[in-house]
């Protein structure tokens, strides 16, 4: 597929059907939307067969340039990173579409639109290669995610759109001013120069934190997380799906883009203050989402959590870390997209999100309870699921950095399984004590459709995660490399002490050789 | 072979699960039961091949799971003497306790799902003992507590049940903790997680140090403490034993497969799968013999009061595994794996008698209850007699010729007396506990077949006398609270009501027969092979570190060593005779006397409490705090909901950017692009 603009093309497609959804009757509107996202699923799948994972290519693959004015172009292409990332938007997408068909019934035309042009903006945020691109498209990609929640969300909509609103703000602001700078120090727009350009460590501090505030909200890291419960529990099945499936992987692939290739030594210089906010993000957000009586809420501190993890693998600086980062964004995004579709299921029937109101539905739905089991036990990280693979490296990573930050987010798997486990048992198990949830029908066919794709995936993940892995390889080799120079030593090194029997104390002589074998070791 | 062995038994749980109610009740019992029959016929070859001394250790390589760098995590299965053990204690126990659930469950409307969970447990035990590298043993360790967690709570109507399975999870997740920070620092340490590479290169970390959580300890006691607090979590070690009692929610077979004979013991299996590690840390095998002692003390006195006839035979359970643990601590391992090979076979069969006991007297778990049944229900009275008499190891000293414990237990004692040491304490705790073994499991048999029946009291006696067809479906769900038996007080103690047990079918019998078989001649078979100090050596081939000399100094301890275990039994059996057949009001009066001890073992030394105080409330309110005051009270009054009031309190201006905030951001936006653009152009 040499020179042939399959990625201009995957946004075209999702383009063309936003704007057909516009004028066209509701249930048009569904067809269109559905078929545009398979259609560009299908493109998705093409650029993972035609993408060379050998590492001995190019690592910038699929390339567009197109001068607009000045430096700022039109210029795209990926690597493995934005690759995976790309295939999880076309995945979830025709899942979301599917989601909707029933449950939107006012405004359905511009409701597919805002999900389409949403397809198209993220699609471009993980391919653009140039400053601005990236920009515009990271920015705008959260207007139609407002519209959602401002149009086809809950009672308290607004509030929750303008919480949303009013973190994101702040961020965007002072990163727009760091690009800029950098644009005028590095004299290019382009994301794979700017990648191996050195700034000066001293700025570098600067322009990290400038772009921290923009992408720490996007995570959301603590405690600048307080808008995400909000927009979840406001926000339709579809969008929550999307916002956990992918708007919450823009954070992650920000730092993995940004901060940490073109801010090295900053960001080691800064990594104990990522650990800390990730270590209390662990704890607090797990605790806070064991006393949550609202399912989406419960799920989404869970999420909180869960992005704490892949902070802590990114901020490793090794290879096992930020791979497991990585496998941890692709996981949470199908299984908290699984799992909010869950919810979704049952709130269609019930038209409530208490906990309280459900129980015994392993009686009346058993089908519903075995595929919600499977998503509690892969959001639990049960091994042989996606997030396993993911939590496991990522922890593994900062193992070898810090034992605290390992120790502490390792909690997060009781924590995790605690309140999981207790959510599970309050809506599936037990007796049936409301009767309009006791009659609720099992999950429809057009339902199992939806779940099972995912369910699938996350098995695959989780046995056989060399598919996902490979194509990323060698980009996270090369950005280890990028970072070893500044990655921190760990706390865990070794002192070989003499030959002697085993069990004496070892008194730590001056003759002992020392073997490091901290993260830069491997 | 080993791949068939492995997988069948996962390719009839899909079948099961998925199938469920489509495919029908029959299909999947034979389905599910035929998958491990088949998968035990083709273990027991193997295990035989090694007794004979010509098995060959192989590893048969399947594809790859995680690779990162040089971590290098494959799908692989390894078959060794280790693996062999594990093998036939697995499927023969789980195809027995398969065999037995027809019977068992056979009024459960939801067997298909039973027969899956059962099937999907074997299924991760065996992937367990099959590992070649501790990422693959961590599969099989968290796939087991997930079929656990789905078995204790297979009654999910029963709130006790769903308590106990999440607490069996969350309990062996604080294990499982300590076992992957284990597994991060091993692979920390020795570059890889291969099993064999670590235990080769492990003698050349010895004495070294390594930095961990801010201070230097010695490397192996570190990374093998770690990994033992994993062992800990899922073989319900003192600290982390709390979920196993309750564990007994779970019906009757679950408990014989998975809470006695396999998934607890995969600790012991762990520690000495990984004993060359272990044997490099002198202070890790001090705690782990303490832990064990600890373990086999305390659940032993807590045993001696319980009432429920499944948690007598859990904190019996416990108490063994202490057994094993201690036994591997003092370096005795092919000890340890000894007793837990005879174990499976006599604690299988004690539990499995139990159900049918349960059976017979329409799910009354109370052993105040019971009382006279030996002559209703024959067979099952003679083989829990046979399973008594091995796990309380009678045996002739001297001659050398017993019951399965026999062989095992007192090899383990003989074991900690040569060994010395650490091993001196755990001996006279290990004769102690073994008084007190003997007299919980006498004491059971006795109130449950021995004196005049006391069924009339019995709630659930009265519900099979007063409804005929009290048999729905949901009787397993009945109600096992206390608060049932309230009003017993003022019923008549004794006496049959008019209720006429009946023995157990055919397909329950047959497995309580064949495990008697094995509760009666495991030792004597195979003894000189597991712990002998010639035998062992060809036996193990290397698996674990088998202690040729520690061995030999077992079987030369004094006279006095060999005989106490003897002595103590019979004391235990004297007891018991004494105080439930001669005198029945012995208890009441030792009640009366030791208030306070009886109170103290009854509620299980108040674990539950303390961690109830401790954990569980704490992690609630904490929960609630954050929420509460960090999250609203804090972040949102004064992050966005601060400025909110601030802008509504400014000018005109912001108050436009307040209300027409999504089209302020788009301008901001814009303005601030504009500019970039400007900029770039310019320069």
């Amino acid at each position: 597929m040499d020179g042939f603009p399959i990625l201009s093309l995957m946004m075209a497609v999702p383009m063309a059907g936003a704007i057909a959804c516009l004028f066209v009757g509701a249930n048009n509107a569904r067809w269109i939307a559905l078929i545009a996202t398979l259609i560009d699923f299908v493109l998705g799948m093409a650029l993972w067969a035609n993408f060379d994972q050998s590492g001995s290519g190019a690592q910038w693959q699929f390339q567009e340039y197109a001068p607009i004015f000045g430096k700022f172009a039109w210029a795209l292409g990926i690597d493995g990173i934005a690759l995976m990332l790309i295939a999880l938007t076309v995945f979830l997408m025709p899942i979301c579409i599917g989601a909707s068909w029933r449950a939107i019934e006012k405004r359905v035309g511009e409701y597919m639109a805002a999900f389409l042009f949403m397809e198209v903006l993220m699609i471009g945020v993980f391919a653009a290669q140039d400053l601005y691109l990236f920009y515009i498209m990271f920015e705008a990609g959260l207007i139609p995610m407002y519209l959602i929640i401002g149009i086809w969300g809950g009672a308290d909509r607004i509030y929750a759109s303008y919480k949303f609103f009013l973190y994101t703000l702040l961020g965007s602001v002072l990163m727009l001013i760091a690009m800029m700078w950098m644009v005028h120090e590095a004299g290019t727009t382009e994301i794979p120069a700017l990648m191996a350009y050195n700034f000066d460590p001293a700025v570098q501090t600067l322009l990290f934190l400038a772009f921290f505030a923009s992408f720490a909200v996007k995570m959301p890291m603590w405690p600048v997380h307080t808008w995400l419960p909000d927009a979840h529990v406001q926000a339709p099945t579809a969008g929550s799906v999307i916002l956990a499936g992918v708007l919450l992987k823009m954070g992650g692939y920000g730092f993995i883009r940004f901060s940490l290739p073109m801010f090295p030594e900053a960001s080691a210089q800064l990594a104990p203050l990522v650990w800390g906010l990730s270590m209390v993000a662990v704890v607090y957000t797990s605790l806070v989402a064991l006393v949550q009586s609202d399912m989406k809420k419960l799920i989404a501190y869970s999420s909180v959590a869960h992005m704490a993890i892949v902070t802590v693998g990114l901020f490793a600086f090794n290879q096992a870390g930020i791979e497991g980062a990585m496998m941890v964004m692709l996981g949470h995004g199908l299984v908290a997209g699984a799992l909010f579709l869950c919810v979704g299921v049952i709130y269609d029937r019930l038209h409530t999100r208490e906990i309280a109101r459900y129980g015994g539905l392993s009686i009346n739905m058993p089908r519903y309870a075995l595929l919600f089991l499977f998503f509690t036990m892969a959001s639990v990280g049960l091994p042989g699921t996606s997030n396993f693979v993911g939590e496991f490296l990522a922890l593994m990573g900062i193992y070898q950095a810090s034992t605290w930050v390992a120790l502490v987010c390792t909690t997060g798997i009781i924590l995790g399984a605690a309140y999981m486990l207790y959510l599970y048992r309050r809506i599936c198990y037990g007796e049936q004590v409301n009767a309009d949830a006791a009659a609720m029908p099992d999950l429809s066919a057009r339902e199992l459709w939806l779940l099972a794709p995912i369910a699938a995936v996350v098995l695959w993940m989780g046995i056989y995660p060399e598919s996902f892995l490979a194509p990323m390889r060698p980009d996270i080799v090369a950005l280890e490399a990028r970072l070893a120079p500044a990655a921190p030593a760990g706390d865990a090194q070794i002192k070989l002490g003499a030959p002697k029997p085993a069990g004496e104390a070892h008194h730590g002589d001056a003759s002992a050789p020392s073997h490091s074998a901290s993260g830069e070791a491997h | 072979m080993i791949q068939l062995i492995v997988l069948l038994p996962l390719l009839a749980a899909i079948i099961a699960g998925l199938g469920n109610k489509a495919l029908g009740k029959l299909p999947a019992k034979i389905i599910t039961t035929g998958a491990l029959f088949i998968s035990c016929a083709l273990s027991w070859p193997i295990f035989l091949s090694f007794v004979a001394g010509d098995g060959q250790a192989y590893v048969a390589p399947l594809f790859t799971w995680i690779q990162s760098g040089s971590f290098d995590a494959q799908w692989a299965l390894r078959v060794d003497t280790m693996t062999a053990v594990m093998l036939v204690v697995i499927t023969s126990v789980s195809s027995l306790v398969h065999l037995y659930s027809w019977g068992y469950m056979d009024e459960e409307p939801d067997q298909p799902r039973f027969f899956a969970y059962l099937s999907l447990f074997t299924f991760a035990m065996l992937m367990l003992v099959t590992a070649n590298n501790l990422l693959q043993m961590f599969f099989g360790w968290e796939g087991v507590g997930l079929a656990s967690y789905l078995l204790i709570g297979f009654w999910f109507r029963k709130p006790s049940a769903n308590a106990a399975a999440i607490k069996a999870f969350v309990v062996n997740r604080v294990g499982d903790l300590g076992f992957m920070m284990g597994i991060f620092g091993t692979y920390l340490v020795f570059n890889t997680i291969s099993i064999p590479e670590i235990l080769e290169m492990a003698p050349s970390m010895a004495g070294s140090t390594i930095g961990f959580l801010g201070a230097r300890f010695d490397t192996m006691t570190v990374l093998c403490l770690l990994l033992f607090i994993g062992a800990m979590g899922k073989s319900a070690q003192l600290g982390l034993h709390t979920w196993l009692p309750d564990a007994m929610e779970g019906p009757t077979p679950v408990s014989a497969l998975i809470h006695a004979a396999t998934m607890v013991t995969a600790g012991v299996f762990m520690v000495c799968r990984l004993s060359p590690m272990f044997e490099t840390s002198e202070t890790a095998l001090t705690v782990v013999t303490y832990v064990g002692a600890a373990t086999c003390l305390f659940a032993a006195t807590v045993g001696t009061v319980q009432t429920d006839i499944k948690r007598v035979i859990a904190y019996s359970t416990c108490s063994q595994l202490g057994y094993m643990f201690f036994a591997a601590g003092v370096g005795a391992y092919g000890a340890a794996m000894f007793h837990l090979f005879t174990h499976a076979f006599f604690k299988a069969l004690l539990f499995l008698g139990a159900g049918s006991v349960i059976h017979a007297m329409h799910h009354e778990q109370d052993m105040r209850y019971y009382g006279g049944l030996r002559k209703s229900i024959p067979i099952t009275f003679w083989t829990m007699t046979l399973g008594t008499l091995a796990i309380t190891g009678v045996g002739l000293p001297l001659v050398g010729i017993g019951f399965a414990g026999f062989y095992s237990k007192d090899g383990i004692l003989e074991a900690a007396y040569a060994a010395g040491g650490a091993g001196t304490g755990a001996f006279l705790v290990g004769v102690f506990a073994a008084l007190l073994t003997s007299f919980y499991s006498w004491r059971l048999v006795f109130l449950t077949f021995f004196g005049k029946p006391r069924w009339a009291a019995s709630e659930h006696i009265q519900h099979a006398l007063h409804d005929a067809h009290g048999h729905d479906s949901h009787a397993h769900d009945a109600h096992h609270d206390d608060h049932a038996h309230n009003d017993h007080h003022h019923a008549p103690a004794t006496g049959t009501g008019g209720y006429h047990p009946h023995e157990s079918p055919w397909v329950m019998l047959v497995p309580l027969i064949v495990l008697s078989i094995g509760a009666v001649f495991a030792g004597f078979v195979f003894h000189d092979q597991f712990i002998g100090s010639e035998g062992g050596i060809a036996f193990w081939q290397g698996s674990l570190a088998f202690d040729s000399h520690l061995m030999h100094a077992a079987h030369e301890v004094p006279t006095w060593v060999k005989f106490s275990p003897f002595t103590v039994m019979l004391t235990g059996l004297a007891i018991a005779w004494l105080a439930y057949i001669k005198n029945t009001d012995w208890p009441q009066r030792f009640v009366a006397q030791f208030g306070v001890l009886y109170t103290f073992l009854l509620n299980k030394w108040y674990f539950d409490e303390l961690y109830n105080l401790l954990f569980v409330k704490p992690a609630f309110a904490i929960g609630r705090f954050f929420w509460k005051f960090g999250d609203v009270g804090f972040i949102d009054r004064f992050g966005p909901n601060g400025l909110a009031a601030l802008v509504v309190q400014g000018n005109k201006v912001t108050r436009r950017l307040q209300s027409g905030y999504l089209y302020t951001y788009a301008l901001v936006m814009l303005i601030g692009l504009a500019a970039a653009a400007t900029w770039a152009m310019t320069r």
